[in-house]
This record gives C-alpha cells, sequence and structure tokens, in this order.
C-alpha cells in the first residue's frame, strides 16, 4: 500500500496542476454556469430559461463592469446527481463565478452544498420549494416561491364563497410545500380541506384521483402540478365532467402555464390561480419582452421559467456592475440583497434578509385574448414575501 | 365502482392497442423491438399536425395516424430492422434503445419539448351517465374502437389466409417457410401492421395519456409488461393482460391511492413467478 | 477412472485454469492508463469518478450477464440500496469511517440480492428482465413512500462523509473521490478476476453455456445462480455506496429504469462475459455522452442513439473482430 505521506504529496500536485488550469482567463472574462434540464420530462423548462438567457445577453450586450460574460450551458436533465457533477466541474474546472438555472427542487439542493463550500452565488431561475434559500447563504433566487401563491389563492378562495376544498399535489417538495402552505391558510380562515391527494410525480394519469375529488364534491379542487404536466390535468378534468359538476380550479399559475395554455382548448376557460407572471401582463417592459423572446424564437410563447431566466441574468449583471466586476462570492451575494427593478411580470426585489424574490403576486382568470388563450390578471396583491420565510423570524 | 371499471377497461384497451405489435414482433422473430413506441409516437405526433395544422377532422385523422407509421414501419422493417434479426438480443436491445433515443431528440427538435394536444371535437367532451356509472365519451370512443381493432385482429388471426401463414410462422418459421410461406413477407406486413396499430393507439391515447418526446420512453415498461405477462403466441393473451393491468392500475390508484404504483409491479411480478412464460401463453417451454 | 488418471485430469484443469488467469499485455496497459489518468488528467477526475463508479457498476452486470446468462434490467434496484444505505448509514453517524461503511453496505446488499435471487431462477430472458425491472421500480416507490427516511423525491440531504482512513477529506475538485473510486474498483476488479477463473467461475460458464446439461453433468445449476447473483448484488450496491459516498448525496434517480438502461447499453457497447467489457464501455459511453452533451447540450442523445444504431447495424462481432486483431499483435505467442 501506499504510505499516507506519499498520497497527501500527490494530492497536493495534482490541486495544484488544477488550480493553474483557467487562472490565465478569470481577468477579463466572467463565466456564468447554465444548469437547466435540457432533456428528459423537463426539457421544456430548460430551453424556457435559456432562450431567455440569451435573450437577455442579446439585448444587453455581454460585457458588464469591463468584464465579457461568458455563458456556459450544461444539461442536467433534472436528475439531481447530474446537476451535482455538473456543477462541480463548472466550478473547479471552468472556474464560473455564478451558477444559475436549476429546473427543479432536488437539483437546486443538490448544488447547494457546493455554492456554500466554493463561495459562488448559485442563482434559482426555476425551483420554487421555499427552503431552497435556506439551503446555503449564497442561493439567490428570482422565480418564486410556491407558498407565495398557495397563501395568496387561499385568500382569495375564502373571499369568493369557495368553503370545501380537495387538494390534489405533485408528490414531491414543491407539492407540499403549496399543499401545507394552502392548508394552514384556508382551514385558518374556516375553510374545509375534505381530501388531500399526492399525484405520483412520475406517472401523471389523474383519472383516479379527479374520480376520487369528484366524489367527495368540493367546491374547488387545489391543484398544483409541475410545469409541463397542467394540460394533461385539464384534459382530464372535463373530459371527467367536473366542470360541469361544478367544480371550480384553483391554485398556483403552474397549472395553467404559459407554454401550454394555448393548446389546451376551452375546457380551461375560467380557471382561476395566483401567480407571478403571465404572458398578458400589461406593462410596457412585458409588451417589449414578449415581441422579443418570440421573434428570437419562432413564436414561441415565454412564460414564467423564461421570466425568471431573464431575470436571474439582470440580477448577475446588476450584482457585477455593483461590485465593478469583483467576482468575490460573498460580495457578489450582498449586492444582490435589496436589487430591485421593474421585471417584466412587474416591479421585484431580492429579500436582503432572506435573499428570496418579493414580488406582486396576481389572481388571473383564464380567458380568451384575441383568439388565443391567456391568464388575464384581475387582482393584484401587491410586494409578497415568501411565507414559508416570514412565519420563522 | 363501474365507473373505475369502466375507466380500466378504456386504459387497458388502449394499451393493448398501443402494445399489440410488439407482441406479435416479439413472438414471430423473438425480436425485441424497443423502439415500438416510437412508432406510437409518430401517430401522435402525425395526428396533431393534420388536426391543429392542417384543419382535418379528427376522425378522417385516425385512419390517417395507422397509415404514417405503418408506412415508416415498413420501410425502417426492409432497410435497417431486417438485418438486425439475426442477432443476439443483446445486439437487439442496443439497436432499438439507439432508435428511442434519436427519436426522442428528433421530435424534440421538430416539434418543441412542450405536451401537445390533439384539437378533438366537442361532441366527445365530457361524459354522460347511464345508470349511475359516468362515461366518458372519449374513453367510450377508445373502448369502441379497440374494440373493434381487437375483434378483427383475432377474426383475421384465425379465420385469413394470412392469419393463418402467420401463425404457422409464429410456431415454426423453419418448417412454415419450407411450406412455400414467405416469412419475410409474411414479418414485414405484420410488423408494418403493428406499427401502424401502435400510431393509431398514440393518436388516441395522446388525449389520456399525454404526448410529448419522452413518450417511447415513458411507456415502454408498461408495453413490456403487457407482453411479458400477456405471452407472445397470440392476440388474446396480451389483450387480457392489457385489461388487467389497466384495471389493477386504475383501481389501484383510486382505493389506495397512497400505494398506487405499487399495485400493478406487484401483479406483475406474481404474475410471473407464477407463469414464467406468460399468463395465457399455450405452449408452457420453449 | 483410476486414480492417477483423475489426478492428471486435476492437474490438466489447474493448469488450463492458471493458463487462463495469466496477466496479457493490454491489462497492464490498461491500468497503467487509470494510474497515469489520476496524475496527468486532474481537472477531469470528477467525470473519472463517474466513470469509475459506472465501471464497477457494468462490472457486476457483465458478472450476472457474461458468466451466468442472467439478463437483468432492473439492477440499479442494488445500485440503489446501496447508495441510500450508504448515505444513511453516513448521515446518522452509524460508522464514520467510509471504508468500513462501504464494507457493511456491501454485505447488506449481498443479502438483499441473496434473498431475492430466488426470483430469476425461472423463466425466459423477457421474464427475468421484467421480474428484475418490477423490482428495481417497486424499491424506487418504497424509497419514495418512506421519505421521512430517505428525503423522498427531494433526495437525501445532510449526508456529510468522514474523511477517508481518518485522513484525508473529499475533496471540491474530486481528487480524493477518484482515487478512492478507482482503488476500490480495482481491488473489487481483482476479486471477480479471481472468481471467474476459478473452478466455480468455470462451472458457471457451463450453466450459461447449457444449463439443462450442465446439470446433467452433475453441477448444481441453482445454488451457482443465487451465489453469482448474489455477489452480483453486492458489487452493484458498493457501486451505489461509492457514488453516494464521493458526492454527499442521492436521490430516487439511483433506482430508475434509465439507469439500469444506460447500464445495459454499457455493458453490451464494451462486449459482455471478459470482464473489461464493462470498464471499457464505461469510458466510451461517458466520454461520447460528456462530449456530445457539451456541444449539443439540447440534442445529444440523437447522436448518441446514432452511434449505438451504427455500431449495431457494422455489427458488435466485427468490431470485436478488430479487437481481437489488435489484442493478437499486441500478445504474439502468448496465446
Amino acid at each position: 500500500m501506499l504510505s499516507n505521506k506519499y498520497l497527501n504529496s500527490l494530492l497536493g500536485a495534482t490541486m495544484l496542476l488544477t488550480a493553474g488550469v483557467g487562472s490565465v482567463y478569470a481577468q477579463a472574462t466572467v463565466k456564468v454556469g447554465l444548469i437547466v434540464p435540457m432533456t428528459g420530462p423537463q426539457a421544456s423548462t430548460g430551453k424556457q430559461i435559456e432562450a431567455a438567457v440569451k435573450l437577455y445577453m442579446q439585448q444587453k450586450g455581454n460585457t458588464v463592469a469591463g468584464k465579457k460574460i461568458e455563458l456556459i450551458v450544461k444539461d442536467d436533465g433534472a436528475v439531481p446527481d447530474n446537476t451535482r457533477r455538473v456543477a462541480q466541474e463548472l466550478i473547479v474546472n471552468d472556474k464560473v463565478s455564478f451558477i444559475a438555472g436549476f429546473g427543479v427542487t432536488p437539483a437546486a439542493l443538490a448544488a447547494a452544498p457546493l455554492a456554500t463550500q466554493a463561495k459562488v452565488p448559485l442563482v434559482v431561475m426555476a425551483a420554487g420549494t421555499s427552503m431552497i434559500t435556506e439551503s446555503s447563504p449564497f442561493v439567490v433566487r428570482t422565480s418564486f416561491t410556491l407558498p407565495q401563491s398557495s397563501v395568496i389563492i387561499a385568500d382569495w378562495a375564502i373571499k369568493n364563497n369557495i368553503k370545501k376544498v380537495v387538494t390534489m399535489v405533485s408528490d414531491y417538495a414543491p407539492g407540499i410545500d403549496a399543499l401545507n402552505s394552502f392548508k394552514e391558510r384556508f382551514t385558518g380562515a374556516g375553510g374545509a380541506v375534505v381530501a388531500d391527494l399526492k399525484v405520483p410525480l412520475a406517472s401523471p394519469d389523474f383519472a383516479p384521483f379527479l374520480q376520487r375529488a369528484r366524489d367527495a364534491s368540493p367546491d374547488a379542487i387545489f391543484i398544483f402540478v409541475p410545469s409541463g404536466q397542467g394540460g394533461t390535468f385539464m384534459k382530464q378534468f372535463t373530459e371527467r365532467g367536473l366542470d360541469k359538476a361544478g367544480i371550480k380550479v384553483i391554485g398556483p399559475g403552474d397549472v395553467t402555464d404559459d407554454d401550454l395554455l394555448p393548446n389546451m382548448g376551452d375546457a380551461v376557460l375560467g380557471t382561476v390561480t395566483a401567480h407571478m407572471y403571465s404572458a398578458n401582463h400589461n406593462s410596457a417592459a412585458n409588451k417589449a419582452f414578449i415581441a422579443a423572446f418570440k421573434k428570437a424564437n419562432n413564436g414561441l410563447r415565454p412564460n414564467f421559467m423564461a421570466v425568471g431566466g431573464y431575470d436571474g441574468m439582470h440580477l448577475i449583471y446588476e450584482a457585477l456592475n455593483k461590485t465593478k466586476g469583483s467576482t468575490d462570492g460573498e460580495a457578489l451575494v450582498n449586492a444582490m440583497r435589496g436589487t430591485a427593478w421593474e421585471s417584466p411580470r412587474g416591479p421585484i426585489s431580492i429579500d436582503p434578509r432572506t435573499r428570496d424574490i418579493i414580488q406582486n403576486i396576481y389572481i388571473r382568470k383564464v380567458e380568451k385574448v384575441g383568439g388565443e388563450l391567456y391568464n388575464v390578471e384581475f387582482a393584484t396583491f401587491a410586494n409578497v414575501k415568501d411565507p414559508g420565510k416570514e412565519g420563522k423570524k | 365502482m363501474l365507473t373505475i371499471l369502466f375507466d380500466g377497461i378504456a386504459y387497458g384497451m388502449l394499451l393493448f392497442i398501443l402494445a399489440c405489435g410488439l407482441s406479435v414482433t416479439l413472438g414471430l422473430m423473438n425480436f425485441i423491438n424497443l423502439a415500438h413506441g416510437a412508432f406510437a409516437m409518430a401517430g401522435g405526433y402525425v395526428a396533431v399536425v393534420v388536426v391543429n395544422k392542417l384543419g382535418v377532422p379528427f376522425y378522417a385523422a385516425l385512419p390517417i395516424a395507422f397509415l404514417a407509421p405503418a408506412l415508416l414501419g415498413a420501410l425502417l422493417e426492409r432497410t435497417i430492422y431486417r438485418p438486425v434479426y439475426a442477432r443476439s438480443h443483446l445486439d437487439q436491445v442496443l439497436f432499438t434503445i439507439g432508435l428511442v433515443f434519436m427519436s426522442v431528440a428528433a421530435i424534440d427538435y421538430v416539434a418543441g419539448s412542450q405536451q401537445v394536444f390533439i384539437q378533438i371535437p366537442p361532441s366527445l367532451e365530457g361524459r354522460f351517465e347511464v345508470f349511475g356509472i359516468g362515461i366518458g365519451r372519449y374513453r367510450l370512443l377508445i373502448i369502441v374502437v379497440c374494440g373493434l381493432l381487437a375483434a378483427g385482429l383475432q377474426y383475421g388471426l384465425a379465420n385469413t389466409r394470412f392469419g393463418s401463414r402467420l401463425r404457422a410462422a409464429v410456431d415454426d418459421p423453419r418448417t412454415a417457410s419450407g411450406m412455400g410461406i414467405n416469412v419475410n413477407a409474411v414479418f414485414g406486413v405484420t410488423f408494418a401492421l403493428g406499427s401502424g396499430l401502435a400510431g393509431l393507439g398514440g393518436a388516441l391515447g395522446a388525449e389520456i395519456l399525454g404526448l410529448d418526446p419522452q413518450f417511447p420512453l415513458k411507456f415502454m415498461i408498461y408495453f413490456l409488461i403487457v407482453v411479458a405477462m400477456g405471452g407472445t403466441s397470440s392476440v388474446t393473451g396480451p389483450f387480457l393482460a392489457a385489461i388487467l393491468l389497466g384495471i389493477g392500475d386504475v383501481a389501484g390508484k383510486y382505493y389506495m391511492p397512497k400505494l398506487g404504483a405499487f399495485v400493478i409491479y406487484t401483479i406483475m411480478i406474481v404474475v410471473l413467478l407464477w407463469r414464467p412464460q406468460g399468463l395465457f401463453s399455450r405452449t408452457t417451454s420453449r | 477412472m483410476s486414480g492417477a488418471a483423475m489426478q492428471d485430469l486435476t492437474a490438466q484443469v489447474a493448469y488450463h485454469l492458471a493458463r487462463r488467469a495469466r496477466w496479457r499485455g493490454l491489462e497492464y496497459v490498461f491500468w497503467a492508463a487509470a494510474l497515469a489518468s489520476v496524475f496527468f488528467l486532474p481537472a477531469k477526475h470528477l467525470i473519472l469518478n463517474e466513470i469509475a463508479i459506472l465501471a464497477l457498476f457494468a462490472l457486476s452486470l457483465d458478472l450476472l450477464i457474461g458468466y451466468a446468462g442472467i439478463i437483468s434490467l432492473g439492477h440499479a434496484a442494488y445500485f440503489g440500496f446501496g447508495a441510500y444505505a450508504a448515505g444513511l448509514i453516513a448521515k446518522h453517524g452509524l460508522i464514520g469511517e467510509p471504508v468500513l461503511a462501504l464494507l457493511v453496505t456491501g454485505l447488506v446488499v449481498a443479502l438483499l440480492g441473496f434473498i431475492t435471487s430466488f426470483l430469476v431462477l425461472r423463466g425466459s430472458d423477457l421474464t427475468r428482465i421484467m421480474i428484475t425491472l418490477g423490482f428495481s421500480l417497486i424499491l424506487r416507490e418504497v424509497a419514495n413512500r418512506f421519505a421521512g427516511l430517505t428525503g423522498g423525491a427531494d433526495g437525501l440531504q445532510g449526508v456529510t462523509m468522514a474523511p477517508l482512513l481518518g485522513q484525508f477529506t473529499f475533496d471540491i475538485g474530486g481528487h480524493v473521490a477518484y482515487m478512492y473510486s478507482l482503488t476500490v474498483l480495482f481491488v473489487m476488479f481483482l476479486v471477480a478476476r479471481r472468481i471467474v477463473y476459478s473452478p466455480f467461475g468455470l462451472s458457471l460458464r457451463a450453466v450459461q453455456g447449457n444449463a439443462l446439461r450442465a446439470a446433467a453433468i452433475g453441477i448444481g445449476v441453482n445454488w451457482r445462480l443465487v451465489a453469482i447473483y448474489t455477489i452480483a448484488a453486492a458489487y452493484a450496491g458498493i457501486a451505489g455506496a461509492l457514488l453516494t459516498q464521493s458526492t454527499q448525496f442521492c436521490s430516487l434517480d439511483v433506482f430508475s429504469f434509465e439507469r439500469s438502461a444506460d447500464l445495459f447499453v454499457v455493458l453490451v457497447l464494451g462486449g459482455v462475459g471478459y470482464l473489461y467489457g464493462g470498464l471499457v464501455g464505461a469510458v466510451l459511453f461517458k466520454i461520447t455522452q460528456d462530449w456530445l452533451a457539451g456541444l449539443t447540450p439540447q440534442y445529444w442523445q440523437f447522436w448518441v442513439g446514432l452511434t449505438l444504431v451504427i455500431i449495431v447495424l457494422v455489427g458488435t462481432e466485427r468490431l470485436s473482430g478488430w479487437l481481437r486483431a489488435i489484442r493478437r499483435l499486441a500478445f504474439k505467442g502468448q496465446g
């Protein structure tokens, strides 16, 4: 066997070798590692984010504070151990100053310890479980948290005479997060949850679950499914005649995802959701964003994932501006705290305390606008912090 | 209760149409075609294009969703499948998994990675009640179409000249070719037919199973379960296995939502331990 | 048969086994290259670590398919079980030292393999494929259900590894991890080599060739299958445990069908039944995949698929024929 001393020196030698690679660059270029699912079931999330990030760089140029921004896109297929390895390689070999993206919660959680270890800011552009920002002091989020919209929709339901609800959520962290925050707020205000159903994440056949929900005859179903599965849910909801039975659909806006909405058919009309972004949001910033995005992507409509990516890139640019190009991880995260700007979704900012996003949550109803289906916003709750963390002050 | 049974039957019928081609190819040439789901996906996407983009009525699109994958199947069978028949099972798996990867990425490139839907006529939406059983209109259509097809297949296999050739070729390809049956031609036609049926199943199933580029991977396991449980030597075996699986899956998720996904796998393992050659195989050793 | 003739036969068999078991030139080259990668490719240690783990996993499947003829499409069951077992052991501080934890995990998974081996004794290829597949999917569901223990779909959080042998901390560059995985791979490979060139390994080959005939000449078929299945399970479990230990994380994907399918591709790509197949396949597959995924993050699957299709159409026999030709050139006269 080799002696420990020998192994230790060997280790030292290899580390020196690694350290030598890449540091030459660091002067003029800042690298951003974008890790998103480009293959597998979550591929649409990755494509929306990548398109938005590239659009941002194309619009704002690729030089910030005298540094050239270089984007490295990596596919993790939403498989957490891939995410971890890819993030590690980006940090160690490519010497990236930011890791960003993260289509699903497990992926973000897998990479978070690396961010802490390497002191590299981790910008969450998609995943929505509340606890992600607590998993490392280097995590900053530009997407949303599920409690944000779940609590708001609970308030709205109570006000609109919805008293009896069946909840149906995908069986993983964001689903449980949505369920718990909704249930707490809703039952606290006098509503009743008559059944809570958890749908397996992998096999989205909703028929048996919908039948159960129907048999409980609630006023509404509270639904959370990850981006991409909303279409099948809505199809089966009407197929089962739940709409005719007078049951409403409420929930966070993932179910009426802008990416899928145009193809969902008229069945989805009237669905009320709470969310932070609709492609129909009425502002100059959003109109410009939509026009540019569609132009660059063959008419594809951006969804809330795209806007998370767009804003995430903006945050990275802003942070570099504030640090005058310094890529010290702690300085960058501190620069991000409290940053406020006008996003296509409306005014947003980064909570200085929690590093999570503060944004407006809109109540929207699906309507036809110019022959196409859109989530039309009709009520606004301004500057919503993540309720998941507000309780823990 | 009966509504669950109805849903389960519809789901099972769909699985049968999707998987029966696979069972025949496996039985006939002892060829494991994991890329079978790719033909189903092709049918689904063809239907999406002709209905949504070209405005062809839904019912007219179904035959197209059958024909296009059938032609594709015939073409591929002629060109690239045939050399692989004589290879080992391991090579066949490698080859067909490769095809699956290619189809997934190709559809992703052409049509995007998000789920797509076929616009179905309003007359097929919603459901009605008969004696307290909720009948989904669309699921009823599936049962009728797939039921007719299953009956037609059974009839064709039992009573036509082609059917008897096919049965002869399955039972003993060598003797069959000695008797003057062109086994290659029989197999080509069967392959095309199986691909076409899968395509039709893909088009019909888009509404219920969802349709996206991951389809061949997502449902590969289900197809294999149907084939393994049903045995490969008849049409009735896979049919009954598919129905059993459909009902088991739907009922399991309804009555035991906490255990849902366990149910079908457990059914499968128990069945296979009990009858390793499948539930309904005629011969016990091969 | 007289005593002397019997002795003579035993001696002959022993001679042939020893001859077959002799190290060949290319084998030295392979392991020398592996050792060289430790020094000369430090920037690639992360992916090399994954390759080493995949190679060990593929070696385990090779023992099953190549030496016992049991086709499994659910081998991820044991990989995943090992991954979670190692993760839980580390998380709850049951055994601090990673190497010891690895051994314990191997034993635990071997036990699981032994119990479940009786499921695959009967049936055709397809039946075995489906039973193993079903078993891995059931384990995945179990891990998903017991979210309190396993973290469910979020993955097992909070795994922190103690330093290796109390000395070396797992670093972010993956250097310690790679050296650790490579060492384990090498040791496990030596053991596997011992097994397949032993009389037991030889009798397995007979079973694989024709189980009926093997039984007829007095080889106990069933217990041999049980034994090799148990060993293969332990190998897979150790590979899984290595993954958890070196990444300090594990998620439900360790059980996934895709993992079993990829593994299958890796092994068949490298060639079945000569122990190096899994190792070579792992290197080829991972490097190709990583290279293509770097070129086109969205559509790399297409090119991987095309490569597989072309390889089969060209013919694995023809390819391995070329390999054999190279080998012949490399060890002239060694037979």
